[in-house]
């Protein structure tokens, strides 16, 4: 029988060792329906997620449904919205009691006297020409004054088709701003005219991610495998969608029995009883759908499937700690 | 009731290997105390799997919340037998 250790040697066995007990049970929040940005492609408000629930305004309901996550077994919680960072008081009571990321634009800086060692992730799509067309504004002139040399915050980098050929540029602010990196794959919800991705561009810049992670090893927070599935599509001749998408809200789920998932994982909604489907949007089609933490989930909750092979089981190990980095688990 | 703990333990293996399909491996060459999910790669979705059929078949019932204290094929027969006597 195939066992981990007889895969690995000592130097995989003990990378192996430092995530294999992490046992994360993340779920996603909606903090607030508002937002100081409204952009082109942005699933929130163009699915009208924004208008599912009226948001729950009384800090106790929150801190006690905060306390119900935990007891329920969540270790992870991951905000978003709307702008998390409109509405403090409800991202510190999620702070407080268990770990967090807060996803922001980066407009508004965190106060790290409240917040010291909060993991924050900040959205970056494409390069200033790309963030005016599609938020309005160029964010990273505000977000990288706001968080320069942060060490508990990264920039959520969303190429886009207009960035194949450019994504260095973008690697070497960041981080001459001291701030890490990790990349992503516009899914341009709302269609808007050149930011679809075209035949053989996924190609095109699956291969440039792979050589900004060999270039910038320090700075970019990836893996190549990574790279091959959210630009294929495909893990171990499986393609991605919706059988195998790992998050789907388990309540909700009720595709055949032995999908592998997260395990307790819901995305709320901000009035705190409303689920939605997934961790995106359920307009968005998951056959097409460039999520990148769903498709690191679909890597992690796939370990069994990967020890057909050294390498495989390899991967699988770069993909979890890749995830294990960006949420705090374990250091840079 | 050490024959029955072994019995109980080949069996906990078939169920494994069956459900599972493990393979290059059998109920007697399994080893009982292999760490489950750290070697072999189970994972809780895996274990409830397997504890849907033990349910069945012993007439007891598995708590989720005690998952993580079912880490080797011994520990899972130790914890049969206790909810059996119970």
């Amino acid at each position: 029988m195939k066992t981990v250790s007889s895969l690995l040697d000592a130097h995989w066995y003990e990378r192996y060792q430092r995530i294999s007990k992490l046992n994360i049970r993340s779920s996603i929040y909606d903090v607030t329906n508002r937002c100081n940005l409204r952009c082109k492609g942005c699933f929130f408000f163009s699915s009208g997620e924004d208008k599912a629930a009226p948001e729950e305004m009384h800090m106790d309901a929150w801190e006690s449904f905060i306390d119900r996550e935990i007891g329920r077994g969540v270790n992870l919680a991951i905000l978003i919205g709307g702008e998390p960072t409109l509405c403090l008081d409800r991202v510190e009571a999620f702070y407080r009691r268990l770990p967090t990321f807060c996803a922001t634009n980066g407009l508004i800086k965190v106060p790290r006297d409240r917040f010291p060692d909060m993991m924050v992730g900040i959205s970056l799509w494409g390069d200033q020409a790309d963030e005016t067309v599609l938020r309005g504004k160029d964010t990273f002139s505000i977000s990288s004054k706001n968080y320069h040399g942060d060490p508990h915050a990264y920039y959520l980098y969303t190429i886009t088709p207009r960035q194949i050929g450019h994504t260095e540029r973008i690697v070497q602010k960041i981080r001459d701003v001291g701030l890490k990196i990790h990349f992503q794959l516009l899914s341009n919800d709302e269609g808007v005219d050149g930011f679809s991705w075209k035949p053989g561009e996924m190609k095109a810049i699956q291969d440039e991610m792979d050589e900004m992670l060999e270039k910038y090893p320090d700075t970019v927070i990836s893996s190549r495998y990574y790279h091959e599935i959210i630009t294929t599509g495909k893990m171990l001749d499986r393609s991605f969608g919706w059988n195998e998408c790992p998050s789907v809200t388990e309540p909700l789920d009720t595709r055949k029995p032995g999908t592998k998932r997260l395990i307790h994982f819901i995305r709320w909604a901000s009035d705190l009883k409303t689920m939605h489907r997934c961790c995106t949007s359920e307009t968005r089609d998951c056959s097409t759908c460039k999520d990148g933490a769903a498709h690191m989930s679909w890597v992690m909750v796939n370990k069994r499937a990967h020890m057909r092979s050294r390498v495989d089981i390899q991967n699988w190990i770069e993909v979890y700690e890749m995830f294990a980095k960006l949420y705090q688990f374990i250091p840079w | 009731m050490m024959l029955e703990t072994d019995a109980v333990m080949n069996h906990v293996a078939d169920v494994m290997i069956q459900e599972l399909k493990l393979e290059d491996v059998t109920p007697e060459t399994f080893d009982p105390d292999i760490d489950l999910v750290d070697e072999v790669g189970i994972d809780s979705m895996d274990l409830a799997t397997v504890a849907l059929v033990i349910q069945d078949e012993y007439g007891i019932r598995i708590d989720e919340d005690d998952y993580p204290k079912l880490t080797t094929v011994r520990l899972i027969a130790q914890y049969i037998l206790n909810k059996k006597l119970s």
